[in-house]
């Protein structure tokens, strides 16, 4: 809890300082939305094109997000508790998106999955096509989101440490039923934020997407890549969905900070 | 059933082996980083040691000699573990978090909540079943720790410190309760009190630098210590040193005369001990006249208050010794560390005993 009249430690300047940067973040945000046109508003984000972009962005950030959980989990599991060669060599690939270009991503994804690719040559036989479908889309966003999750979780499971597993497993418990009924409800905090942000990063993933699904419309064509595509002919639509975009945005990071806030009540203490 | 133990870990220069009977209490104890910790860690298989075994009954826990590496993970051992902090699971109630044992091994929600509340009931507790414990207060904890630990039905009960965490309110009704229940159950209780080890357990092991230095019935131990460790924890003083007729010397030559215990012929040249208590010492400043016997000049380290008495500690570690003596008589002498006096030791309360 914040006091008022605690001693801070902080120098004044430090204040300028801080408005400058959120000042950076705030007006693109102010400037973007003194550009809307409201009295268009509404049918601009409900035309058929928007309404397929912005379909197809739920139901494939959703999917990505469920994908996320899946592997996740057992990733976050082995890096925070594992112990095996490689170990550090493994975290480093699985945060390289985090820092890769998305549309690098792409790219490589493309030359696994692509009709010419690593695997896609197998898949193609068996009569799987994946480059430029919807399930493309759900695994470039997958790509790029998942390293979300694992780096929450694992920092999850790291502060919870593992003594409250210890004595689960000399009461009886078998290493499944230990992380059911022990692990994953002690860091179910730590999983959900992850889950926020690994949705809200598939929600506006374009880079990727874009080189590995393309953009046909309700296929492939995600909002974040309608948004580009009207901004070339009819820019009040593009700054419509934009906001929508912004609107889904703040929503999925108060629902992470409120999973946060509530991550940290004495229950959890180490 | 027995358990039987035999395990080395050298990285830990750890060495010990045990056995308990069926329905015996042990108590361990010893100084901090003696190796209890591992030996439990060892028991309930969160630690592996280099070589050794272990069994219960017909059972066997883990066996790594002889090219065999037969390892038993925790949750077959039937050996559960109660730390010096309850971890109780912080989001299930103290119903659930008792029920969690029965449940792991199978049985249905219902049947393993009413084994439960037995269990609840078994630590006075059962009032608390519907709290979170985060609503709980250490020592209540605990005694819900305690039901769960028991209502997973444990072969061999490990308990590591369960009192050290609580305040001194909680600790009483907690040792109460640990009496009740460990009564005619296999239990490892390591401890530093020595209340504990006389109100819990029928046997005491003394652990030192990951080495067993003495084992003993309670009250063997703690009334006739052989370890300076055991004597620490008994208020003794303790001598080592070669049985005389009359007493013991010590190798730097001083002679302790006192009573050889009953029922033991002493041979002279033997190895022996010799333990008084601080309140057998009497401190005089300068010669002493009359008798000689078990007077010895010592330089004092260390004043410091105990109870009502003053406790004068004199001499280096290994051959230490206190002495309680009245606040007054502390003033009247002028005592101050590094003073040189004398200790006198009254023969009657030296008993002497092989080592």
């Amino acid at each position: 809890m914040k006091t008022a009249t605690g001693y801070q430690g902080i120098p004044r300047w430090i204040y300028a300082v801080a408005a400058v940067g959120g000042l950076l973040v705030v007006l693109p945000l102010v400037a973007m939305l003194a550009k809307v046109n409201w009295p268009q508003f509404v049918p601009l984000i409900t035309s058929e094109s928007s309404l397929a972009a912005l379909g197809l962005s739920l139901r494939t950030s959703a999917a990505s997000t469920v994908l996320c959980i899946v592997l996740g989990i057992p990733l976050a599991l082995v890096l925070a508790r594992g112990e095996f060669p490689g170990q550090r060599l493994l975290r480093a690939f699985v945060l390289l998106p985090l820092v890769l270009p998305p549309v690098v991503g792409g790219i490589a994804l493309l030359y696994t999955f692509g009709r010419q690719g690593l695997l896609g040559k197998s898949l193609e036989a068996a009569g799987i096509q994946i480059a430029f479908s919807t399930t493309a889309v759900v695994l470039a966003q997958t790509f790029v989101a998942l390293p979300f999750l694992v780096v929450s979780l694992e920092g999850a499971l790291r502060s919870a440490g593992n003594r409250y597993e210890a004595v689960a497993a000399t009461l009886g418990a078998r290493p499944t039923t230990v992380l059911r009924r022990v692990t994953l409800p002690l860091v179910l905090p730590g999983l959900a934020s992850g889950a926020v942000l690994s949705f809200a990063r598939s929600l506006g993933e374009f880079g990727a997407t874009l080189t590995f699904a393309g953009s046909l419309e309700g296929v492939t064509r995600t909002l974040p890549l309608e948004i580009y595509l009207q901004r070339e002919t009819d820019a009040d639509a593009a700054v419509a969905l934009s906001l929508v975009l912004v609107a889904v945005a703040v929503a999925v990071v108060g629902l992470s900070y409120g999973a946060r806030r509530s991550s940290t009540p004495a229950e959890v203490r180490p | 059933m027995t358990f039987e133990l035999q395990a080395s870990l050298r990285s830990r220069n750890f060495e010990m082996s045990l056995s308990l009977k069926d329905g015996e209490t042990v108590a361990i104890l010893g100084p901090n980083g003696a190796g209890k910790s591992t030996l439990l860690g060892v028991i309930a298989g969160l630690l592996r040691p280099d070589s050794g075994s272990a069994r219960i009954g017909d059972k066997e826990l883990f066996n790594l000699d002889g090219g065999t590496h037969l390892w038993s993970p925790p949750h077959l051992r039937g050996t559960a573990l109660l730390a010096q902090e309850a971890l109780l699971f912080p989001h299930l109630n103290a119903l659930d978090n008792v029920a969690f044992g029965p449940r792991s091994a199978g049985a249905s929600t219902a049947a393993a909540r009413e084994t439960a509340h037995h269990w609840l009931e078994e630590v006075d507790a059962a009032n608390l079943a519907k709290r979170k414990p985060a609503q709980l207060s250490g020592g209540q904890a605990q005694r819900v720790a305690v039901a769960r630990a028991l209502a997973a039905e444990p072969e061999l009960l490990l308990l590591d410190e369960p009192m050290a965490a609580l305040d001194i309110h909680a600790a009483p009704l907690l040792r109460r309760v640990l009496k009740r229940v460990l009564q005619d159950r296999k239990a490892i209780i390591v401890t530093h009190d020595v209340l504990d080890a006389y109100m819990l357990a029928d046997r005491v092991i003394v652990v030192e630098k990951g080495h067993i230095t003495e084992v003993g019935a309670t009250r063997q131990v703690l009334e006739r210590p052989r370890s300076h460790f055991a004597a620490g924890l008994a208020g003794l003083n303790l001598v080592t040193g070669t049985i005389t007729e009359d007493g013991i010397t010590t190798p730097d030559g001083r002679v302790f005369a006192g009573h050889h215990d009953s029922g033991w012929s002493p041979s002279p040249g033997q190895a022996g001990v010799a333990a008084f208590p601080p309140s057998s010492v009497s401190v005089f400043l300068g010669d002493v006249h009359g008798s000689p016997r078990n007077s010895f000049p010592v330089t004092i380290t260390d004043l410091e208050p105990h109870g009502d008495q003053i406790r004068v500690r004199a001499g280096d570690s290994a051959q230490a010794l206190s002495a309680d003596i009245t606040p007054a008589a502390s003033a009247d002498l002028g005592l101050v560390p590094g003073m040189d006096v004398r200790f006198v030791v009254k023969s009657a309360l030296v008993s002497v005993y092989p080592a």
